[in-house]
């Protein structure tokens, strides 16, 4: 009994730590230009990997510019883009998914066997490959993402979907004689929207590191925005001398991600979803 | 038996097609010409004759459908096409690049094995204990680690500064154990926790309190009985992983510069060495179907019950 309670209080704990450091990086991202003490794009070779000083608390990079404001211009990207993919993907997966798995049929077929061959590949590998092809960008970064990710959550979504279908009150509302559309807005989404959050939460720090991983293989984010993994990249060849420039940035994905990781399961067990 | 393999083997087919009709598609997704950008990749100015001649030469000339089975009767003959960039067969290329991304996943599977199953086994007993504890954030760790900066910080105090390890390449044993290591770390915790989930379901299974009953001592109805149902579900999760890790290779193998299948990959991507990426995508598609397949095999195998189902 104690080490029941104990173990919820600790879950309460990691949560609170979590919901902090979220919303510190939050703030990070949003007010970044009167956070950073200097331009994060300011090129100054003069200055270049220069250790801790009152001008540069972190010290500069190889073209000398402050890794402090690019620390935290990089929540911006990093988190921004993020999201972005996520709701992206959840703009085409929700419908989808919904579709599919109630109204099924031949969508759903379709869908079923598009889901296999998807699935086939490796997703990082094929995410790879269409940015490489498409060309390295933005753009094209989030677009591949986009692409490749979807099916996995749109198949998930229909399978939340299937599991409240036949529900009796899902039932009564279509002997009632119920419009297909009400039912899917009025009982199926509120029925699965709990469940989509937490799915949403548990996956975003994957996302976050897909996103950090195809940039520091250089095709993700372009120079000069600044984004952690390019640090990383960029720090390549002088982090034996100065590893900081490949320690902080490392650092800050590491934090982001364990954060969303630890939110994202404390709200499942919250919301006590755990059977699902 | 036979029959259950003969089911799986026909599956097969349609996704094997589906694959190919993807890779084939991501070619016709290059923004502008093929044939310019074959021209620009072999620095050849792309005038109207040569593009046009080039065309011909590529068949880019015919229906896409002609130019589909084309291509698909060139890759069951293993032709891959030529890489724009060192004019090698494309397939050659795979193949000898294939080895050494399959020596950095097993050595990375046998870290995982080694590591997560223990861990994974005693955080089960003992639950709740410390062990269990610190398994748990282990695994957020494990999970929430990029792949890179693991990579650089074991880089930088393994080798740079205690000098225990080389940097990079590949040659002695030495040279395997960051490049796997790093590799393996992100699926310890997934193992461990799988491992732990799945022995606490069988821990209190009839089979266990009859052992018991029998008189068995803990350490056997443990290791026997319990361990060897609860490593079904970690068998197949392994097989899966093992095609993602053939792919996740490619930014461990950036890091280490080990000359593998990764390597090859990003490199053609980075010169937009079109063949190369379409044979790459290929590949790896192809392996990774049947990494699956022969998980269903093996789990069918040590698990009958899936078997009669199958033939239900």
């Amino acid at each position: 009994m104690v080490q029941n309670v104990k173990r919820k209080l600790m879950k309460h704990k990691l949560m609170m730590i979590s919901i902090m450091i979220i919303s510190f990086l939050t703030v990070l991202a949003l007010f970044a230009p009167f956070l950073a003490p200097n331009d994060p794009n300011l090129i100054d070779i003069v200055q270049k990997l220069q250790g801790p000083s009152s001008q540069f608390p972190l010290g500069t990079d190889h073209l000398g510019r402050c890794i402090l404001s690019r620390l935290i211009y990089g929540t911006r990207t990093s988190l921004g883009i993020a999201f972005l993919v996520m709701g992206l993907m959840m703009i085409i997966s929700i419908p989808l998914g919904i579709y599919a798995g109630f109204i099924g049929g031949k969508v759903d077929y379709l869908f079923m066997r598009m889901c296999d061959i998807l699935m086939a590949f490796p997703s990082f590998l094929l995410s790879l490959a269409l940015v490489g092809i498409l060309g390295p960008s933005l753009g094209n970064l989030i677009l591949a993402m986009v692409l490749v990710q979807w099916v996995f959550y749109a198949r998930v979504i229909r399978g939340m979907v299937l599991s409240v279908k036949e529900q009796n009150f899902v039932l009564a509302a279509k002997i009632c004689g119920t419009p297909r559309s009400i039912i899917i807005i009025k009982h199926i989404l509120p029925a699965i929207i709990s469940q989509v959050v937490v799915l949403i939460f548990m996956d975003i720090g994957g996302v976050i590191l897909a996103i950090s991983g195809l940039s520091f293989l250089g095709l993700g984010i372009q120079p000069p925005d600044a984004e952690w993994g390019m640090m990383i990249n960029d720090s390549k060849p002088f982090f034996r001398e100065t590893p900081s420039l490949m320690l902080y940035p490392g650092m800050m994905i590491f934090i982001v991600v364990i954060a969303f990781n630890l939110f994202g399961e404390a709200l499942r067990d919250a919301l006590d979803l755990k059977k699902e | 038996m036979s029959w259950f393999i003969f089911k799986r083997l026909t599956s097969l087919i349609p996704i094997l097609l589906g694959i190919s009709l993807i890779t084939f598609i991501l070619l016709h997704l290059i923004p502008g010409d093929p044939a310019v950008a074959y021209l620009r990749a072999s620095h050849i100015p792309p005038t109207d004759e040569t593009v046009a001649a080039l065309r011909v030469e590529l068949g880019l000339n015919k229906p896409l459908y002609v130019q589909y089975f084309e291509w698909l009767g060139k890759v069951l003959q293993l032709d891959l096409g030529m890489s724009y960039v060192s004019n090698n067969s494309v397939w050659e290329e795979i193949v000898v690049h294939f080895f050494p991304t399959v020596q950095l996943t097993f050595a990375s599977l046998i870290f995982i094995v080694v590591i997560s199953l223990p861990l994974g086994m005693i955080s089960a007993i003992y639950k709740g204990k410390f062990v269990d504890q610190f398994s748990r954030i282990l695994a957020f760790v494990s999970v929430s680690m990029p792949t890179f900066w693991l990579g650089f910080l074991l880089i930088y105090f393994l080798s740079v500064k205690l000098d225990l390890f080389p940097v990079l390449g590949r040659g002695t044993l030495a040279h395997l154990v960051l490049p796997s290591l790093t590799l393996a770390f992100a699926y310890i915790g997934t193992y461990m926790r799988l491992l732990r989930a799945s022995m606490l379901g069988n821990l209190n299974e009839p089979f266990v309190v009859y052992a018991r009953a029998r008189g068995l001592r803990q350490r056997l109805i443990v290791i026997r009985h319990v361990l060897k149902k609860s490593l079904l579900p970690v068998i197949t999760g392994l097989g899966m992983s093992f095609g993602n890790m053939l792919s996740g290779a490619v930014i461990v193998e950036t890091i280490f510069a080990w000359p593998g299948m990764g390597q090859l990959f990003v490199t053609s991507i980075l010169n937009q060495d079109y063949p190369m990426i379409q044979g790459c995508v290929l590949f790896m598609g192809v392996i990774f179907v049947v990494c699956n397949l022969l998980v269903d095999l093996t789990y069918s195998f040590l698990d009958p019950r899936i078997r009669w189902e199958g033939e239900k």
